[in-house]
């Protein structure tokens, strides 16, 4: 008897891997990403937080927003739009960017892949055809398509993933340096490599047609099975991004046009991604507001700090005095690091305090009753976690 | 031959295992000028990796580790030197005959096993823990600390007894008698409280005999089960973990510690004597006859081997020689290290990536348990023993080829003297046939996978490391030789008889384990003494 699912049009959408997926996520522990059934974690999140930075592990990122850009003024069109010159973006390789409103505050995000003269790949986390659109308002020769859902992606992490890819029959993968985008025959079909990830450790993202996504699962696994291939979750992921210091939207910034209140989104300078912000090239999306920004001096800026004492300091606010009596600042993302053993977090501070003491107020609970501990709080240049490996080219096998 | 009366070194720190490298990164870091001797050609003591076999990384003695003090970890910067643990997931323990008990992280997954077993023990299993925990919360408060002398009562130990006494009371009237009690009884007894089920039961008594001449029915065997259960891996009590790399790596990453403060380690350096002068330690002779002076001379040696081995009797005030001779110090296990060509496969065991990776403990029963000890105590080593298997390779890429394994076998108990005669090399291969025996019982076929074996007798644990009779925790855990009292009475707090001679190894507090806490305790008594600053750090355990 076929009785039609009352509830069918509010159920997630499955992800071109998710046969594999459901048998592997023991614990069903499933959320949701871009309108996809989305792993929080499968067997258990610190071992698979494990696996990225000991072994290798794949993370599903088929619900990534994917778009493709082509057409004479592809190039000139991102170009208006994204902070970076794209133009010094080569064939094969890949740019990490973001894009701003007039305002100079960041919508978001992402990655181009450049595919060929005229022809570009933008992948974010969120949907923003819509701005894509809008920023297309005077090319005409650009066409784009959203390839959302006609792009499967896995991203494989850790130590040991060009071992495995290798393995897998991808000859000369090692070779690839960083943002280098490869391309293979994978038992008849084609798959995309990019060593891109948002770990901070080596590891590439596999891009193929949903119909040959189990294919290409299959054959990873199975090459990946004596080094303990594991899918990961969004708990692992968001553990590594936090050592790596990366940046995620809804924690480090919140997306500039679903923002409600004046200026709780943030800017590139806010979020200490100077580097990513070009005056050089043309006219951008932006371009005004970011070099007053510039020559003012922004209001926050994102620092790395090391927290004394191991009890996470999410949610805390920062002081400049002990008493926390002057607040200077939030912490937007925190944990313990297992890997670099130290109480890490990123904050937003106020430029003119990030020199001097800084206080975190931290909270916490314990059986139900509730304390507060002062910590001092110290900034760092660089990021907690930076594995030599991550750059190695050709790359090593673990 | 000239020893000159301002000696250019600080601090000679005999013995390069993890708590020396620990002291002398310390001493180092605090700007002395440091020196540690080695008598191996390679460092690292009982916590080292070595490949015995091409490809194959075996550590060779310690395996696993819980109770590295993360605020060493943090303070030594042991990350940038290349540390990382891993943790791992449960183990599963085995029965005589066809049961399983599987330790699963997940708290559903744990407490359905549980009640397969025995509903009455899954619910048991929480006040056990609890119970467990609590005490471990007192005991890991003591680790980073310098026990108070209570006999000797200056002003220090008196505010550390304060201290002590605060955190005692602060358990309640009803805890304080059942902690009190706990310190003298078996692991049996402990158990027979809380447990019905013979398999849980045995279980969760291994750890109360692992490296101890104790059986579960001995009494002090439930402390060593604390000593077992009160590490953790990132805050995670209980839990246990691997070093990438093997064991070794935390020597490795310590030594990249002492090196980066200015400290010299000297590999093939053992030390033949140390030299005492108006009951002053003045510094070494090595086995080649060099001399060495120093400042202070630190021994990371165990109490017995110090102070009978490498001292002179007629140096040591009266009674210490002794002291030394009675330590208990019993050998009681041996390691068996086994390179594999395939992941076994375990009967009864879930084939699946995670169960199947995990740790394998051959507990028996019970009764099982207390005949292996039985076998102990007539000199023999056990003909159906205790066997905990860690394949690390399963969980660490950087220690064998891909698709092959090597395989951590720690067996209970093998004693340091044979009844029938001396350690040969023959009986040694006997023992570790009783091994795999143990283990192809469990595993059908696991023989055909074997490629290589190194063997460890209590005669080689000795014979290579140092340990007397091959005691992996430098001398036995219990009350007699614990805190204060250890390693003597009177000289719990790493000052030895002789002036400027200090002890940092598992023979002080708190004891054995990969803990790195002998090593910087040591040193903090070492700086205090040369009033210099102190820049050890105590734990911080404001959260638990």
């Amino acid at each position: 008897m076929n009785v039609p699912d009352p509830f069918a049009g509010e159920r997630p959408k499955l992800s071109p891997f998710h046969p594999r997926l459901k048998a592997l996520n023991v614990r069903e522990a499933w959320s949701a990403w871009n309108g996809y059934k989305f792993a929080e974690y499968y067997y258990d999140a610190e071992y698979e937080y494990f696996c990225v930075r000991n072994r290798v592990a794949t993370y599903d990122i088929s619900p990534m927003q994917k778009y493709e850009i082509k057409g004479p003024d592809a190039e000139a069109m991102l170009n208006r739009m994204v902070t970076r010159d794209v133009r010094k973006i080569g064939l094969n390789r890949v740019g990490y960017t973001l894009w701003c409103t007039d305002e100079g505050r960041l919508i978001d995000d992402g990655t181009i892949f450049r595919l060929g003269a005229d022809r570009f790949m933008l992948t974010c986390g969120s949907p923003c055809g819509a701005w894509l659109a809008k920023s297309a308002f005077g090319f005409d020769a650009v066409t784009i398509s959203d390839w959302s859902d006609e792009l499967a992606a896995l991203a494989v992490q850790g130590p040991t993933s060009c071992a495995v890819l290798k393995r897998m029959g991808l000859d000369g993968v090692e070779t690839a340096r960083p943002f280098d985008i490869r391309h293979f025959d994978l038992r008849g079909s084609s798959l995309m490599v990019s060593r891109t990830g948002f770990t901070g450790d080596l590891g590439y993202e596999l891009w193929v047609s949903p119909e040959h996504a189990l294919n290409l699962w299959d054959a990873l696994y199975e090459a990946g099975e004596p080094y303990g291939i594991q899918p990961y979750g969004e708990a692992a992921t968001n553990m590594a991004r936090l050592e790596a210091g990366f940046i995620m939207p809804a924690m480090e910034f919140n997306e500039a046009l679903k923002t409600v209140h004046f200026e709780h989104d943030q800017t590139p300078f806010e979020l200490s991604l100077d580097w990513l912000v070009d005056f050089r090239k043309p006219h951008f999306s932006g371009r005004s507001a970011l070099l007053r920004e510039q020559q003012a001096g922004p209001k926050y800026r994102l620092a790395r700090l090391d927290i004394e004492g191991n009890r996470s300091a999410e949610g805390s606010h920062i002081y400049r005095n002990r008493r926390c009596t002057k607040q200077i600042g939030y912490v937007t993302s925190a944990m313990w690091s297992p890997a670099a053993k130290a109480n890490i977090a990123l904050a937003m501070i106020e430029p003119k305090f990030l020199n001097g003491e800084m206080w975190a107020e931290i909270y916490y609970e314990k059986e139900l009753r509730h304390y507060s501990r002062v910590a001092r709080c110290t900034s760092r240049e660089k990021p907690f976690w930076t594995p030599a490996r991550a750059r190695a080219t050709p790359a090593p096998d673990f | 031959m000239s020893v000159s009366s301002s000696p250019a070194l600080d601090a000679i720190v005999i013995g390069a295992g993890h708590n020396g490298l620990t002291n002398a990164a310390y001493l180092a870091k605090a700007g002395l000028k440091v020196v540690v001797l080695e008598k191996n050609d390679y460092i690292g003591g009982a916590a080292v990796s070595r490949e015995l076999h091409e490809g194959f990384t075996y550590s060779n003695c310690s395996y696993m580790c819980s109770m590295m003090r993360q605020a060493i970890h943090r303070d030594l910067n042991l990350s940038r030197h290349g540390l990382i643990l891993v943790p791992y997931l449960g183990t599963v323990n085995s029965g005589d005959g066809d049961e399983r008990l599987i330790s699963y992280h997940d708290e559903t997954a744990a407490y359905l096993e549980l009640k397969r077993h025995s509903p009455h023990d899954a619910d048991a299993m929480h006040r056990f823990q609890a119970d467990l925990t609590r005490y471990s919360q007192l005991i890991r408060k003591t680790l980073l600390r310098t026990p108070p002398d209570p006999a000797r009562l200056r002003p220090r130990d008196i505010s550390e007894l304060l201290f002590l006494a605060k955190q005692f009371w602060s358990m309640g009237e009803a805890q304080i008698y059942e902690y009190i009690r706990f310190f003298t009884m078996s692991a049996a007894e402990f158990l027979d409280d809380y447990f019905e089920n013979d398999l849980i039961k045995a279980a969760m008594a291994t750890p109360g005999i692992i490296g101890t001449a104790l059986g579960v029915c001995s009494p002090g065997s439930a402390y060593v089960l604390l000593h077992h259960v009160m590490g953790d891996v990132d805050g995670n009590i209980g839990a246990w973990g691997l070093a990438r790399g093997g064991m070794g790596a935390i020597s490795n990453a310590l030594a990249g510690a002492v090196r980066e403060h200015g400290g010299e380690i000297r590999t093939q350096a053992g030390v033949r004597q140390v030299l005492v002068k108006n009951r002053r330690a003045t510094g070494v002779v090595l086995d080649n006859g060099d001399q060495l002076s120093a400042r202070i001379v630190v021994s990371n040696l165990d109490a017995k081997r110090t102070f009978t081995r490498i001292m002179d009797a007629s140096d040591l005030p009266d009674g210490i020689r002794e002291k030394a001779d009675n330590f208990k110090i019993r050998g009681s296990s041996g390691k068996v290290n086994i390179a594999l060509s395939a992941l076994p496969k375990f009967t009864g065991v879930p084939d699946n990536p995670y169960v199947n990776r995990g740790g394998q403990a051959f507990s028996g029963s019970m009764e099982t348990l207390e005949r292996a000890y039985d076998c102990w105590k007539r000199g023999r080593w056990s003909d159906d023993p205790f066997v905990e298997s860690v394949i690390p390779s399963a969980w660490d890429p950087t220690v064998a080829p891909p698709g092959q394994h090597w395989m951590s076998n720690f067996i209970q108990y093998c004693p340091p003297q044979l009844a029938d005669g001396p350690w040969t090399a023959e009986k040694r291969d006997q023992f570790g046939q009783t091994v795999v025996n143990k283990i192809e019982r469990y595993s059908p076929g696991f023989k055909d996978l074997i490629l290589h074996m190194e063997v460890r007798t209590p005669h080689e644990i000795e014979q290579e490391i140092g340990l007397t009779e091959g005691n992996i925790f430098q001398g036995e855990l219990t009350l007699d030789q614990l805190f204060f009292n250890r390693p003597f009475p009177g000289y719990g707090q790493y000052r030895m008889p002789v002036r400027n001679l200090y002890m940092c190894g598992s023979s002080t507090h708190p004891g054995g384990g990969v803990s790195a806490t002998c090593g910087a305790n040591a040193a903090r008594e070492i700086l205090l003494d040369l009033r210099r600053p102190n820049s050890v750090p105590e734990d911080d355990f404001f959260d638990e």
